[in-house]
């Protein structure tokens, strides 16, 4: 086993050899890991049932399939990606190049986390690779099967001068952070990302943060409850609600709750049968050390549960579980939920939820709930998130157009599509000027004179659409 | 301590309030900012002449245009700025509003430096302001009287709660970065940089560093060397070689480099004249600890042009040093100041080796007239943005991000790009809960019909823009209209019977 910076050297040589630059090589790397998941899925699905008990078409839709989507939308792309920005000029500059160029940062450090062990991992290594830079890929420990996984394929399908993949615990991630990076893409939590960025400090190394929060989920004015109920069981519950952009707790007025619980119990016995651990459907609680945290919080909390509350300690099993009555005090709102339990607050008006939320961290999504466009368009102008869903939960992210980020507490940087290119890119500005011309540099030479400046003012102005040119 | 605090606390009452988001407000206060800098302009002169003895002309030329320009193309621009940005969607959002809103962050804090006092610090205001920011500003206390000046300004003309001014020095400035705030843009050297982003990780603070480095000049044997040098001598020396994209040292081929040195005295004459210090457009340098940093950079040796210095006025002619050895302390810090090395490599490949071996400077400059070469220089060196034949010209463009890479900085700004830095660019998709039917595929419990079904439904991207589809169609319209062509003249043919050619052909004998 290579020490770390044995690997990082080998993948700087790779890097300095100027082998990831061409657009063959990215688009055949990019291939290869389609290939990857494409010919492995079988074993893919495996280990995340393992991990996390994830179920197949879970699997599917939220690992496998999102980073096919990637990829292939990638590949069609980069070429498009890489080519040079041409940017309009002022006058001075009419007969200067001017563009700008995306060029690779070096060696890059992913490290991901263990909720969604594959995606998270794949798909800032899309844009790293389609950037033309090298990787290092440090998978989570806590879901072990996918880390072991990962570690076998990718050396097998990747090129092995420009991509690695480093196991380990925290002490080793620690030890990693030491070296020197050209760019680190941490996916995780917000207590650790305060280390990596002072870890990254030191070399002024630029870090994208993709952290969680507590996504809040409005539900006001008129609504349709069963499809509202629909998707917000289905955004909450999936992945057993372990997903940084699951709605994390509910606020609504009396009237919606009484509604809505009812219909929570209907959506949720229709998705999972009458006894969810039976179901072959529902994802398990990743360790026994976040099944004790989350039992914990049922414990401690204050609100009353109106909807499941079992659980299974040596299945890891927590049943689909609504609280009412919970308060903004309550432990249940102190941290990031990160599970099957969702908490409804009940707060009459929408202006006062507003400001609870305010009162909280930017969180990584925010949803609203709502037939009524002008309930949507309130919270959307009154509140801040990484990103923002009406009237579903989860699938903003499956768009690669949109930047997938947070904002504040909930992360810096965001990535998914062309986005994970320039995340991974530096923009370099380019300018090139001609020999000529040089009686016009005069106006900007001492000796200075009032006459040279009123003809400079005009020339750099940013407007100055001469008809002359 | 308790000062900057109450700053902050009034600033961010103020950003929450929400005045600073509309678009009116903010066009009023780019207005209001564009007055203070046409009203104020021989004050902000004076100020700088006391703080750099920054000649008369050097102030509009190097600071105030580019100012007055940015606010201008940001009050044409805003409305664009601020819009709604719609992306492409998939099948499964096909009836869905898809686009990114850029949003404000909340309250910036801008640490300007002491080289260029107004335009590193009014330029990102102008960026914060245009994006609906709240914005803390602490210009550097090395530039005493432009610090005084613009805390006593910018409260006359801009809200004095979303935009206060804190003057101070290193302690003033610690007791910032200790306090939350949404975003840091930081000008100055690495060594502080990376405090400022030491400091930022406490509260996870998103920062953009904009440092310096060593800005090589690469000037090629077959080039017209002498206007190569004329418009080095320029970016060198004005304001006293203290800019951070200033050509930080030549590299050239052994056998132009008497070349180079004639071509630089004769410009300097032309500049400056045969003393410079009597010169009312040389700079002096900002303080003595930097004077005395810049002379002892100079100890041991000899230089070919210039050389004098007068410790009373901080003043250091500008001065020329061939053959510097790579390893001399010269070359191993940011000079900023008057001295310029020339370290000879043997061809173009020995500079593009010189260069990678080093940090990644903020600028590259190239001089050169073959294209060829050019491209493989770009190709082969990274540094923040590169100007070939001139210097620092790649700075004046607003459309080009300006910023740095490595050690020389993270973030971008100038033009549109200081909007983008200084937003939270927010994702957004807007559905409705009608056809709920599409959904149920994607629901528990799942069996293959319905996942196929959602896998469809997430393909992505909707229509195949690639160039191949491209062709395909062309081909496929060709021949379809050439089909068509063809149906059309059978069935005229068949119909033809009573055609006048037939008739002409004798058909109808």
């Amino acid at each position: 086993m290579d020490s770390h910076s044995q690997v990082l050297e080998r993948l700087r040589t790779g890097f300095r050899s100027g082998i990831t630059l061409p657009l063959e090589f990215r688009r055949t790397q990019l291939t290869k890991l389609l290939a990857l998941v494409k010919d492995n899925e079988e074993q893919i699905v495996k280990a995340l049932h393992q991990d996390l008990a994830k179920p197949k078409f879970e699997s599917i839709l939220s690992e496998v399939e999102i980073v096919t989507n990637d990829l292939h939308h990638a590949i069609s792309n980069v070429a498009t990606w890489i080519q040079p920005e041409y940017v309009p000029k002022n006058l001075a500059t009419k007969l200067d190049d001017c563009f700008v160029r995306r060029e690779p940062l070096g060696v890059v450090l992913i490290i991901g986390p263990w909720n969604y062990p594959l995606q998270l991992l794949i798909l800032p290594l899309v844009g790293a690779i389609a950037a033309g830079n090298c990787a290092v890929i440090k998978p989570s420990e806590v879901s072990s099967a996918t880390d072991c996984l990962v570690a076998e394929l990718i050396p097998k399908y990747l090129s092995q001068d420009c991509y690695a993949v480093v196991r380990g615990g925290a002490e080793e991630t620690k030890a990693l952070l030491q070296n020197r990076f050209d760019h680190i893409f941490y996916t995780g939590s917000q207590a650790v990302a305060r280390s990596v960025v002072q870890a990254a400090s030191v070399h002024l190394t630029p870090v994208t943060l993709e952290l969680g929060g507590k996504c809040p989920c409005f539900i006001y004015g008129r609504i349709n409850i069963q499809a509202a109920a629909h998707r917000l069981v289905w955004a909450k519950y999936f992945n057993a609600g372990q997903s940084c952009v699951a709605p994390d707790y509910v606020l609504c007025t009396k009237a919606t709750r009484d509604a809505l619980v009812p219909a929570l119990t209907t959506v949720l016995e229709e998705f999972y049968g009458k006894e969810p651990q039976k179901s072959p459907d529902l994802s398990r609680i990743v360790s026994a050390r976040h099944f004790t945290r989350l039992m914990k919080l049922l414990e401690k909390t204050k609100g009353k549960v109106v909807i499941g509350g079992q659980s299974d300690e040596h299945d890891k099993y927590i049943a689909p579980t609504v609280l009412v009555d919970v308060e903004e005090d309550d432990v249940l709102m102190g941290e990031e939920i990160f599970g099957p339990i969702l908490p409804i607050l009940t707060v009459e008006e929408l202006e006062k939820s507003i400001e609870l939320v305010n009162r909280k961290e930017k969180p990584l999504a925010l949803y609203v709930f709502s037939d009524e466009s002008s309930v949507v368009k309130t919270t959307m102008e009154n509140t801040s998130s990484g990103g923002f869903c009406s009237n579903d939960g989860i699938v903003h992210m499956t768009l690669p157009g949109l930047p997938f980020g947070g904002v504040g507490a909930s992360g810096w940087g965001s990535y998914h599509g062309r986005w994970g290119f320039e995340t991974f890119s530096h923009r370099r500005a380019c300018m090139l000027r001609g020999w000529a011309l040089e009686r016009l540099n005069g106006l900007r030479y001492p000796p200075y004179s009032d006459d040279k400046l009123k003809w400079l003012r005009w020339t750099t102005s940013a407007n100055s659409t001469c008809s002359l040119m | 301590d308790w000062m900057e605090r109450q700053l902050l606390q009034q600033a961010k009452e103020a950003f929450v309030s929400g005045r600073a988001r509309p678009l009116e407000f903010r066009l009023q206060q780019l207005h209001a900012l564009q007055r203070m800098i046409m009203e104020k302009e021989t004050e902000i002169s004076t100020a700088l002449k006391q703080d750099i003895s920054r000649s008369q002309y050097d102030t509009p030329l190097l600071e105030l245009i580019s100012i007055e320009n940015e606010i201008k193309l940001a009050i044409e621009k805003l409305a664009q700025w601020a819009a709604p940005r719609p992306v492409e969607k998939n099948l499964f959002t096909i009836s869905d509003e898809v686009y990114i809103q850029p949003e404000p962050l909340g309250v910036v804090l801008i640490i300007g430096a002491w080289n260029y006092p107004w335009a590193l610090t009014l330029i990102p205001l102008v960026g914060a302001i245009a994006a609906g920011n709240a914005a803390v500003v602490k210009p550097s206390e090395l530039s005493k009287c432009s610090s005084l000046l613009l805390h006593a300004l910018l409260p006359c003309y801009l809200d004095k709660d979303l935009y206060p001014v804190v003057t101070g020095g290193v302690s003033e400035t610690q007791q910032l970065l200790r306090l939350r705030f949404d975003h840091i843009f930081y000008t100055g050297g690495s060594t502080a940089g990376k405090l400022v982003m030491e400091a930022a990780a406490r509260h996870l603070t998103p920062v953009t560093l904009e440092l310096g480095g060593k800005s090589p000049c690469y000037i090629d044997k077959d080039c017209d060397v002498r206007t190569a040098c004329r418009r080095v001598t320029w970016g060198k020396f004005v304001n006293c070689g203290q800019t951070c994209i200033a050509p930080d040292y030549i590299l050239c081929e052994p056998c132009i480099q008497g070349q180079v040195v004639e071509f630089i005295r004769e410009t300097l004459l032309e500049f400056y004249g045969a003393d410079p210090k009597c010169s009312p457009d040389y700079g002096r340098i900002i303080n003595q600890e930097h004077f005395n940093r810049i002379m002892s950079l100079m100890e041991g040796y000899t230089p070919v042009v210039g050389g004098q210095s007068d410790s009373s006025q901080w003043y250091i002619a500008p001065t020329v040093l061939k053959d510097v050895p790579p390893h001399s302390r010269l070359m191993q810090e940011e000079i900023f100041g008057p001295l310029l090395p020339i370290v000879t490599v043997s061809d173009m490949e020995d500079a593009i080796n010189f260069i990678n071996e080093r940090e990644k400077p903020l600028a590259l400059y190239i001089f050169c007239s073959d294209q060829k070469a050019i491209k493989r220089m770009i190709e082969e060196t990274t540094s923040g943005g590169v100007t070939v034949n001139d210097v620092m010209m790649h700075y004046t463009v607003s459309s080009l991000p300006f910023g740095g890479v490595g050690q020389s900085g993270m973030g971008r700004y100038h033009g549109k790009h200081t909007f983008d830095q200084l937003s939270h660019q927010r994702a957004c998709l807007i559905r409705s809960l009608k056809m709920e039917r599409v959904n149920l595929a994607r629901y528990p419990p799942q069996d293959r019909r319905r996942a196929r079904r959602v896998r469809m439904a997430l393909r992505s991207p909707l229509i195949d823009t690639s160039k191949r589809t491209l062709i395909w169609a062309v081909v496929a319209t060709i021949l379809g209209i050439g089909l068509f062509i063809t149906l059309l003249v059978i069935l005229l043919i068949a119909a033809g019977l009573n055609c006048t050619c037939w008739y002409w052909r004798g058909f109808y004998n």
